[in-house]
């Protein structure tokens, strides 16, 4: 059997998916799940399927491998009219991650990340390259982690096993249904940060589906707002959408603070940082209070010998001799990774009035604080609405 | 004569009769494997072939085994033949059974894996559903087997094979002192291979088991 790679690649200009007029009634069912969908997914791009639970979004996404055959309409893949033709061969080129993984429980994880290039019929050592190589992706140890079964990983470790498993042969396209819903939100943003970072790496052509609208915008290029049916009610990038919601529906759906959501489009990574007074730990007292003298904030960051933070440390009332042997806690740091939303969330838990970024190393890099975000967020909402800032500075050269 | 001088002077003779009886035992209970297993696999997905097929396996079930056993001899003659095919017919209801719901309780969110990878229906089965159901099969194998040890016994009635002659021939010389000594050495043999079987597939049963979903 052909490896899923030698499969023709799109034309340029040609979307990666196409789907034209899908429909699905459920038998003994009034109203259709999904009534006419056309879209086209590009090539390389992350394309969010967002909307009210009932909308249709698992019918629409489970039509594009045909897990779920359409009622009418026609799926195109990579320009190929695939309506039709083998669903088990045309599922083998469709990576599928689903909120309830559904690993293999009876196979160590390096089969069940093999199970694909397996059944293409790759042999034993191309296979468990590949394995290793997947798991290294996703940043599981293959060491490590190889010959584990299912019940002896972490829910998170187990849906990396499934987005590995997903790109066993290395399939042009991902499906990926709440992959990340039944996960604690810190994780959640760990692995959606993680994600991301592979997407740079492996620029697969993903839908990707969700009703937590925040997600949508943190991760997708373009988002498809759906309402009820599977109707689009919005198909554009995230900014655009936060900028222009194309109607009540919409606007309601991105529900209150677009400005907040805004913050969720940028990485801590495309800002420049402020620096923050530091003292080395274990300087004398003197050394802080004169730390202290020299600056205005009232908190001073303490770094460890390898320059990582320790902890922050609060003003004292004047006289008092103070040691870093026990800083408040930084709490949770910031990476480049991290969205600005992220950042924020850190600001209000934190002791001081910023976050702390580190680096991949745990290195302090720098801090972010509120006025930092306040002067971004006004900075890029006269960037989005230049008519509107226009008019107010005509305003003001007028009065 | 004392049962122990008895056993002393018939061991050969009655480890014969086990031997035939376990013999008759595993045969019917493979056969009844093969065909249950295929009856549940075929049938679990749709309601009503299922509902048929655990319907007609359970009137098997509740035959009275004499009734049986009598109305096999007009088809089957005596001997062998109508021995296995009774057993089997009793072992069937456990086994489909077990073997339906052993496959309906696979998480679907691991069929629908399997389908979205790309496996067919048959790799599916072979590769993920049964190793998943098999815990839950083997028990129903296991179950199916202890209840044709004690049937199996029955069978010398048609002359079949097994222990059941040593009880018939003690049944049939009640009032003398060596039917009860036929008898109990029948029942002992009988008791003797369940407990050896019930062990055998407790073994079994944790071997074949996948490590991953083992309890
Ligand atoms: N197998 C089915 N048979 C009949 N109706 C179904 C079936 N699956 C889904 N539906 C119906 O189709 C509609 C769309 O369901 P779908 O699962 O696609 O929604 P969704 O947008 O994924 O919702 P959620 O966010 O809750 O997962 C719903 O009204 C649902 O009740
Ligand atoms: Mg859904």
């Amino acid at each position: 059997m052909a490896d899923v790679s030698s499969h023709a690649s799109t034309s340029p200009g040609e979307a990666m998916i196409r789907l034209d007029n899908l429909e699905k009634h459920y038998p003994g069912q009034a109203r259709p799940a999904v009534a006419t969908l056309s879209m086209e997914i590009p090539e390389g791009e992350i394309v969010i399927l967002v909307g009210p639970s009932g909308c249709g979004k698992t019918t629409t996404l489970k039509m594009i491998n045909r897990i779920i055959e359409p009622s009418g309409g026609r799926i195109f893949l990579q320009g190929e009219d695939v309506t039709t033709t083998n669903a088990d061969e045309l599922r083998r080129r469709i990576g599928y991650v689903i909120q309830q993984v559904g690993l293999f429980p009876h196979q160590t994880v390096a089969a069940n990340v093999g199970v694909v290039p397996k059944m293409l019929g790759w042999d034993k050592r191309r296979i468990a390259n590949r394995v290793d190589e997947l798991l290294e992706l996703v940043g599981l140890e293959p060491g490590r982690y190889r010959d584990r079964y299912p019940k002896e990983l972490s829910g998170g470790q187990n849906q990396r096993v499934g987005v590995a498993r997903a790109l066993g042969a290395d399939p042009p396209v991902m499906l990926m249904d709440e992959p990340f819903g039944a996960i604690d939100p810190i994780n959640r943003a760990r692995l959606q940060n993680e994600f991301l970072r592979l997407q740079e790496e492996i620029k697969k052509t993903i839908v990707f589906v969700t009703h937590d609208i925040d997600e949508a915008i943190k991760m997708g290029d373009r988002i498809a707002i759906l309402s009820e049916e599977s109707r689009i009610a919005q198909f554009d990038t995230p900014s655009n959408i936060l900028a222009n919601p194309a109607d009540d529906f919409v606007e309601n759906f991105l529900g209150a603070g677009p400005s907040v959501k805004r913050l969720t489009l940028s990485q801590v990574g495309e800002i420049e940082l402020n620096s923050w007074p530091t003292v080395q730990a274990g300087v004398s007292g003197e050394a802080i209070g004169e730390a202290f003298r020299r600056c205005d904030d009232d908190f001073l960051l303490v770094l460890d010998g390898q320059h990582r933070p320790k902890g922050w440390l609060a003003r004292a009332d004047s006289g008092r001799v103070q040691s870093t042997d026990n800083p408040l806690p930084i709490l949770s740091p910031v990476t480049s990774q991290s969205t600005l939303f992220d950042a924020l969330n850190i600001i209000l838990q934190s002791y001081s009035t910023a976050a702390v970024v580190v680096g991949e190393d745990g290195a302090y890099r720098g801090t972010l604080d509120l006025e930092r975000l306040r002067a971004l967020i006004h900075v890029e909402q006269e960037a989005q609405l230049p008519t509107a800032a226009a008019d107010q500075q005509d305003a003001r050269h007028r009065s | 004569m004392s049962f122990g001088s008895y056993l002393a002077g018939n061991w050969q003779d009655l480890l014969k009769l086990t031997v035939q009886h376990l013999l008759l035992v595993l045969v019917s209970v493979a056969i009844a494997t093969v065909i249950g297993v295929a009856l549940g696999v075929l049938t679990y997905q749709t309601a009503a072939p299922r509902a048929f097929v655990l319907a007609v396996t359970g009137i098997f079930l509740t035959i009275p085994s004499f009734a049986l056993f009598g109305l096999l001899i007009a088809p089957l003659g005596l001997g062998y033949t109508p021995a296995v095919f009774a057993l089997v017919m009793y072992a069937l209801l456990p086994i489909v059974r077990n073997t339906i719901t052993g496959l309906r309780e696979v998480d679907s969110a691991v069929t629908e894996s399997a389908r979205a990878i790309g496996m067919g229906r048959w790799r599916r089965l072979a590769q993920v559903e049964v190793p998943l159901a098999w815990p839950v099969i083997i028990t129903g194998i296991r179950v199916a087997t202890l209840l044709d040890v004690g049937i199996a016994a029955i069978a010398a009635y048609v002359g079949g094979p097994g222990l059941g002659h040593d009880i018939f021939d003690g049944l049939d010389r009640i009032g003398f002192p060596v039917a009860f000594n036929l008898a109990l050495s029948g029942t002992l043999g009988v008791i003797v291979i369940a407990i050896v079987l019930d062990i055998f597939f407790m073994f079994l049963g944790r071997f074949t088991t996948p490590r991953g979903i083992r309890g």
